[in-house]
């Protein structure tokens, strides 16, 4: 679906009736995600192996800490992943989440991301040089190059709260972009498929309003 | 260009906020979630809830008070004060914090820094130093600055950033509760060691002070409690002070 062609939904008008799969690999914990859903009138569970995917009206994966543990998406998750995706169901990857969406990154490079997004996330040192600090850890400022669902009705310079060392280039489908030494993807979208770098689930009204845009397409 | 975070400590005891809270129009005063909720209205940009109790009936009053903030604001939560063990700290995030805050428990066991950041991510390890000029150096104290350790604050930092903080909390003992100022010389000195983000506490008493350790104190964030709750200043005017002298903040 491009933009501009489905008509943006309001989450309230699901109330009670989205239900989503918060995929769980161990990367730190769930709770914020699921109250932030719970907030947006979305029902958050955590499927206990891939073939509990099939119910779910949208997924998501989120994570804080080392991509190393995306590891624990196996091929049997990464297949039913994509298969969902494959048949419309929407797809959020939050923070290394995001990062799993691209092909690697060089904090594990031997394990490998989904490649929905093309190239490889860095760490920040690697670009700002000791100027500034890593991780970067706070509020900054969104800037959109384009118009996506995912960011619609969030305003250029709105902040976001972010927590990360590594980040992923901006490519063809980034939605925002984040300055910090470097300019990389704080949100990517293409077709079902979108991510975050921020955590929507810890960035207000804001973040809740993008949680809200994204589920208007969970059905 | 990233934000200097403002943020708001809540004292808790027994899962009321015990220090003055003087918000006009705020019926239960020393309600944490209320209290919470209108830091979140304010602006804030981060949530401390500071819990001194510490005995086992406390933890589950603790869990309580946790989850009630957390279910009234979307913003980064850290929880400090009686977190000694890995369970403790468990329960903390279980119940809705996004941090813990590590002092005390950290001296006499700096393995758990490494313990929790390998299970959470280090930016959910936050140690808490509090610290206190000595001659030419700042030397650490421990039990809410009751205790000496023979440690220095900005060796120490260094330390736990080795075994995996994600965040200093740095609480000048010379001017906590004194309102002349953070120590922004100690507060540079610890922040110029390290390479993850330095958050200054103890000594705030007028909105020039956030201005001066933002600046000289290259501090990243900047904790307050009692300026917000007894002169009855406000963080969004605090905010909108910081914008007028370029310094980058949320708003």
């Amino acid at each position: 679906m491009l933009e501009g062609q489905a008509p943006f939904e309001d989450a309230s008008e699901h109330k009670g009736f989205v239900v989503i799969a918060l995929v769980d690999y161990g990367a730190g914990n769930l709770t914020s995600v699921r109250k932030a859903l719970a907030a947006i009138g979305a029902h958050a569970w955590t499927p206990t192996v891939a073939g509990e995917l099939g119910r779910a009206h949208g997924i998501i994966v989120p994570g804080v800490g080392h991509f190393d543990s995306t590891r624990a998406l196996t091929t049997e998750w990464r297949t039913a992943i994509r298969t969902m995706v494959d048949d419309g169901v929407p797809l959020l990857g939050i923070c290394v989440g995001l990062q799993w969406l691209f092909e690697g990154s060089t904090e594990a490079p031997d394990v490998e991301g989904l490649s929905l997004f093309k190239g490889t996330c860095h760490i920040f040192t690697e670009h700002v040089n000791g100027r500034l600090k890593v991780p970067h850890v706070g509020w900054n400022s969104l800037s959109m190059p384009r118009q996506t669902r995912l960011m619609a009705g969030v305003k250029e310079g709105s902040q976001v709260y972010f927590t990360h060392s590594y980040a992923a280039p901006v490519v063809d489908d980034t939605a925002a972009t984040c300055d910090y030494g470097v300019r990389f993807s704080a949100a990517v979208e293409r077709g079902n498929v979108a991510g975050v770098q921020f955590h929507p689930e810890k960035s207000g009204d804001v973040g809740l309003r993008i949680l809200s845009n994204w589920i208007a397409d969970a059905v | 260009m990233l934000s200097k975070r403002i943020i708001a400590c809540l004292d808790v005891r027994d899962g009321k906020v015990v220090k003055g809270v003087n918000f006009e129009g705020l019926r239960d005063a020393g309600d944490p979630a209320a209290l919470a909720k209108r830091y979140n209205v304010e602006g804030i940009d981060e949530i401390v809830i500071l819990d001194v109790t510490a005995t086992l009936e406390s933890r589950q009053a603790r869990a309580h008070t946790i989850a009630a903030v957390a279910h009234e604001i979307f913003l980064p939560l850290c929880v400090g004060g009686g977190i000694r063990t890995e369970d403790d700290a468990a329960a903390a995030i279980e119940a809705g914090a996004d941090k813990v805050s590590l002092n005390t428990a950290a001296l006499n066991n700096p393995d758990l820094i490494t313990t929790l950041a390998k299970r959470y991510g280090s930016q959910a390890v936050i140690i808490a130093v509090d610290a206190k000029r000595e001659g030419d150096r700042f030397a650490v104290y421990a039990r809410s600055g009751q205790a000496g350790t023979n440690r220095d604050a900005i060796e120490w930092a260094r330390e736990a950033t080795d075994r995996g903080a994600g965040e200093i909390l740095l609480t000048s003992i010379d001017r906590d509760g004194t309102k002349i100022g953070f120590d922004c010389e100690m507060t540079a000195a610890v922040s110029d060691a390290v390479n993850i983000p330095v958050i200054a506490s103890g000594g705030a008493g007028t909105f020039e002070h956030f201005a001066e350790v933002f600046g000289a104190g290259h501090a990243d964030a900047a904790l307050a409690a009692s300026i917000f709750h007894f002169q009855e200043r406000s963080v969004r005017e605090l905010k909108a002070f910081l914008a007028e002298r370029n310094v980058p903040i949320r708003r």
